[in-house]
């Protein structure tokens, strides 16, 4: 089990924008380097990556503000 | 019927700004905020702050109906939009108004024309100021095109009507390039929009942006005189000045002109910039958008114009006509802005928000910082970068460039990456010395420049 920590605060996105599907749902399966989210911190958008393979299951909203270091997802 | 109570619905240094000239009337301020901003310099200078929603701009600061109801419950009778957020949104001026408030800008009617950059084109040209030359819509027949691009001179951008994105666009340089792209042009549009449809305009290159500065009363117009921002990066300026060091005096003349019959065409209100672009070798300029707000360079123009903006602008939509005429603005020296914002120039600009340890501030004479910044203050990741613009007047640019070297170096911000040495290394380089720039300079610079920015 791992906890996936936002390396930025900002903005956490889990889509890649507004009128598309979230990257992924809880209980996807995720592999390392998988995209699941977006970070925006002052206007740039950074991508925020699985850094193991499991199953997910996200501790943070669409669009809810984060601190870095906050936990967003859980892979198990 | 003058403004008594002024909402300030936005946040930062502009916020500010407004509440500075606010409080020099003797207007009460209401700052809006949200929830991430409880503790900005604005709320604590303000009279009066209301929070509007979480962090997300989309939930506090683009929320129209809460600031609205924060204007209701606060008994503020205007609202002033800054920059950026709802400053030029027709539709937010409208429910201002029909809220029975003041709206520190334009009529809703001028945002929408001038916002739009068809019917912007259309005015302009009504009102005699060139544009950048092409075809006046989309063209079909290649004959047409042909005649069109020889009429306009190479080299000619080819663009999809129905594009967007930059798909769909070529340069042709000379008339057999422009028979071998236009037919590919046009096969690329329809296979990405659905329609080959194209239309042609004219490169200009090494162009210089320059911008002129107007008030307007909804009757009369006046201008400032211009500011030129050809350093910029990925679009957004990062240097500006005014006046502009290469524009003769007769080309000033007529740019200026251009500027104050369009404004006067669409009966414009408050404080607004024309922006141009300048073609030096030609001495030819092209109108291509004006910004009906505020603008984050409009100190330069205060500096060499003595002129209040943003006292105007509030005076003005208070109902009170201009109070200049044109003859009575003069210009005085040169003045130069630069953008302090929040981003590490070793790290390819990546935003650097975090909590200001310390704080020197520059001073003397010729010399302003506008900023929202305090010791302690913690920067919101959640908004653009800008922490502050130092802003130097002297009696000519060479003196104003000095200036802006003394004054960076005078400036600390502790515990957060600057782009202060970014304009250190710009206040000693000799292409900016002699003002030998245009609006693609400065990219192809940072990169030849990098290694001296990564220490």
């Amino acid at each position: 089990m791992a906890q996936l920590l936002s390396p930025l605060p900002g903005t956490f996105y889990r889509k890649p924008s507004p009128d598309k599907p979230s990257y992924k749902e809880d209980g996807d399966s995720v592999a390392k380097g998988d995209v699941i989210g977006l970070i925006e911190v002052m206007k740039s958008f950074n991508e925020v990556k699985a850094e193991s393979d499991g199953k997910i299951t996200f501790m943070a909203e669409n669009e809810e503000p984060v601190m870095a270091g906050q936990p967003l997802a859980e892979i198990v | 019927m003058a403004i008594t109570k002024l909402l300030i619905a936005n946040r930062g240094e502009i916020a500010v700004r407004i509440i500075r000239a606010a409080k020099e009337l003797g207007i009460r301020t209401v700052q809006v905020h949200s929830a991430a901003d409880a503790e900005s310099l604005a709320v604590k200078m303000a009279d009066e702050a209301v929070n509007i929603g979480p962090p997300h701009a989309a939930k506090s600061y683009l929320n129209v109906l809460n600031i609205l109801e924060a204007a209701k419950v606060t008994g503020a009778d205007a609202v002033h939009p800054g920059y950026g957020f709802l400053a030029e949104n027709a539709a937010f001026a409208d429910a201002v108004e029909a809220a029975g408030l003041i709206f520190v800008g334009p009529k809703g009617d001028a945002i929408r024309v001038m916002g739009d950059k068809v019917a912007a084109r259309v005015a302009a040209e009504a009102a005699g100021v060139p544009v950048v030359p092409g075809s006046d819509g989309r063209i079909d027949d290649p004959e047409q095109a042909k005649a069109i691009a020889l009429a306009i001179g190479f080299p000619v951008m080819i663009k999809a009507a129905a594009g967007g994105g930059g798909r769909g666009i070529r340069i042709a340089h000379d008339m057999h390039e422009f028979e071998t792209l236009m037919p590919q042009a046009s096969a690329e549009a329809k296979a990405a929009f659905g329609d080959g449809g194209l239309y042609i305009e004219k490169v200009i290159e090494k162009a210089r942006h320059i911008e002129v500065q107007i008030l307007g009363d909804g009757r009369r117009a006046i201008h400032c005189f211009e500011r030129e921002c050809s350093l910029q990066r990925r679009r957004q300026k990062v240097w500006e000045e005014a006046p502009s060091a290469v524009l003769p005096q007769d080309v000033r003349d007529k740019l200026c002109a251009s500027a104050v019959a369009l404004a006067e065409a669409v009966n414009y209100r408050g404080a607004g910039t024309l922006e141009y672009l300048y073609d030096d070798e030609t001495q030819h300029f092209y109108f291509i958008e004006m910004n009906t707000r505020i603008q984050v360079e409009h100190p330069v123009t205060e500096m060499i114009t003595g002129i209040d903006l943003l006292r105007e602008m509030i005076l003005i939509c208070g109902g009170e006509p201009l109070r200049y005429t044109q003859d009575q603005v003069r210009m005085k020296g040169h003045a130069i802005e630069v953008r302090i914002n929040a981003e590490d120039p070793a790290k390819n600009f990546m935003p650097a928000p975090g909590t200001v340890t310390s704080l020197r501030l520059p001073g003397g004479p010729g010399t302003r910082f506008d900023t929202m910044l305090y010791q302690g203050y913690q920067v919101p990741p959640f908004y653009d970068s800008l922490l502050g613009k130092l802003i130097v007047w002297d009696e000519t640019r060479e003196r104003a460039i000095t200036r802006m070297r003394r004054a960076l170096d005078e400036l600390e911000v502790g515990g957060l990456q600057t782009t202060k040495p970014l304009h250190q290394l710009l206040a000693t380089d000799e292409s900016v010395a002699r003002a030998d720039f245009h609006t693609r300079w400065l990219e192809p610079w940072l990169e030849a420049n990098a290694h001296k920015l990564s220490s």
